[in-house]
């Protein structure tokens, strides 16, 4: 048995299952709302002032920085695997490869991409 | 001779299906228990924390269990409420990010080994739904799908509250994959593999082998980790009732709110499972060998991987208390300290834990 056929399983059962929760509402409870205070998006009772689609830039900036260094993590658990082939000459290759990111990473931290205020 | 190769071959295979099935059924029941039970010591222990009562009423009949039904009753109540979809949300995306919440949680939970292998009407089973030997970067893959959940709800709410607690919970989820994914490396480079089912078993029953005396920084990280990435107090900034109602799912209610709840629970618990796998030597009994367990149980595999499978949920209970224990001890970051948590102390610290492991298993390994 392939062993990635479980995994298939199992998603499709989450899908289903996550499914069944998305509409069960629309089952149990079949009331439809016309109140079109009460449709409102929740904004503390007062009605709903400027725009919903702006936001600060940081968080594009948080998400370029976390592929970057995401991309990093996953090139040293090849090596972490191959640890023990490569020995002392892998521990030295990566360690040119963390000075690089480590150089990469205080670039980031002098040009203030990591500063929230 | 050949067909009858052929018989057994395929025999054996259906058992494996068979057995798969009954094994995620009995996760998905354990795990379905688990947000109930959560509720209510939510409930119980903070009351017990501040010298309260807490919910001590419903029960079933006459008995009261102490409150114990209190979380069942809110599961009818929130399934029996009327659905509110607000105006101008995009609606596909709001009927489809419960599913994104739900799945990735469940996916993980068959990665991890719930026993030791066990022999069973002569077939040999093994007590992970799935048996392979990547299991670190099967988590990882897909414990970073649970973010679209959550920015896919808040996106889709229309709601100034949902956006920006979908904002804070992912960037917060997704600065804390680094530090998580770079704490698990020390465990790989010490024990030479992926397989979790092999770390539990290079662990052994011995506490001097676990992965928490063996590489305590990578414990301290991952254990940051997982309250970073449930978005459990003291980093739940994406709820922060005070300032944004309830983060992404503010405009969700009845059974679509119960989805996130579920899906946090589980993440959580999911979560405290892999800490006692990778950590707490897993099904490990401590100072209780494999063999010596065997002998105990008469030879019966099928009673010790048991009895590991519930030591196993014990280590886990742990930690579930731990996420109660900290939220009701530990106030709440502000949004810049936990960046600068995430990206200037945990990130560097776990480079130089990968490092500065590596050297020192080096050292031992090839003098």
């Amino acid at each position: 048995m392939n062993p990635y056929l479980p995994v298939l399983i199992v998603l499709l059962f989450g899908i289903f299952l996550g499914g069944v929760f998305s509409a069960l509402a629309a089952f149990v409870n079949r009331r439809r709302i016309t109140d079109s205070v009460k449709l409102e998006p929740f904004e503390c009772g007062v009605p709903a002032i400027g725009e919903r689609d702006k936001m600060s830039v940081k968080f594009y900036l948080t998400a370029i920085l976390f592929i970057l260094f995401d991309i990093e993590t996953v090139f040293l658990y090849l090596w972490a695997m191959t640890f023990k082939e490569l020995g002392w000459f892998g521990i030295s290759e990566v360690f040119v490869f963390l000075v690089i990111l480590v150089a990469g990473y205080v670039y980031v931290v002098k040009r203030g991409a990591l500063e929230w205020d | 001779m050949g067909l009858d190769g052929q018989g057994l071959a395929t025999d054996a295979a259906t058992v494996q299906v068979i057995a798969t099935i009954i094994k995620f059924v009995i996760i998905f029941i354990l795990c379905m228990q688990v947000p109930p039970l959560m509720v209510w010591v939510e409930r119980r222990a903070p009351a017990l924390m501040q010298r309260r009562k807490g919910p001590n009423r419903v029960g079933i009949g006459k008995w009261r269990l102490y409150g114990l039904m209190q979380s069942l009753a809110d599961a009818i109540k929130l399934i029996f409420k009327e659905e509110v979809v607000p105006e101008g949300a995009n609606r596909a995306f709001y009927h489809i990010a419960p599913i994104f919440a739900v799945f990735p949680a469940f996916l993980i939970a068959c990665a991890i080994p719930y026993g030791h292998t066990m022999q069973l009407f002569g077939y040999t089973i093994p007590l992970s739904i799935v048996d392979i030997d990547v299991g670190f970067l099967f988590i990882f893959a897909f414990s970073s799908l649970a973010v679209y959940g959550v920015t896919l709800a808040g996106w889709a709410s229309n709601s100034k509250y949902s956006l920006l607690g979908a904002l804070r919970a992912s960037a917060q989820m997704i600065s804390y994959e680094i530090p998580l994914g770079l704490s698990l490396i020390p465990i790989v480079l010490i024990f030479g593999t992926l397989d979790l089912n092999q770390i539990v078993v290079a662990q052994s029953a011995w506490i001097w082998k676990w992965g928490v005396i063996k590489a305590p920084i990578s414990f301290l990280i991952f254990l940051i980790c997982m309250f970073a990435e449930t978005n459990r107090a003291p980093f739940d900034l994406a709820e922060g009732e005070s300032e944004l109602v309830a983060g992404f799912h503010t405009e969700f209610n009845s059974a679509k709110f119960a989805a996130f709840f579920l899906a946090e629970y589980v993440s959580m618990f999911i979560l405290s499972l892999l800490a006692a796998t990778i950590f707490f030597g897993g099904w490990q009994i401590p100072f209780v060998p494999y063999h010596a367990l065997l002998v105990v149980t008469g030879g019966l595999t099928w009673l010790a991987s048991l009895i590991g499978f519930v030591v196993l949920i014990l280590k886990a209970c742990f930690f579930m208390f731990l996420y109660v224990w900290v939220r009701w001890t530990l106030p709440r970051f502000r949004y810049d300290q936990l960046m600068s948590l995430g990206w200037k102390f945990m990130l560097p610290l776990g480079l130089a834990n990968v490092f500065i492991t590596a050297v020192v298993v080096a050292a031992i390994q090839f003098g």
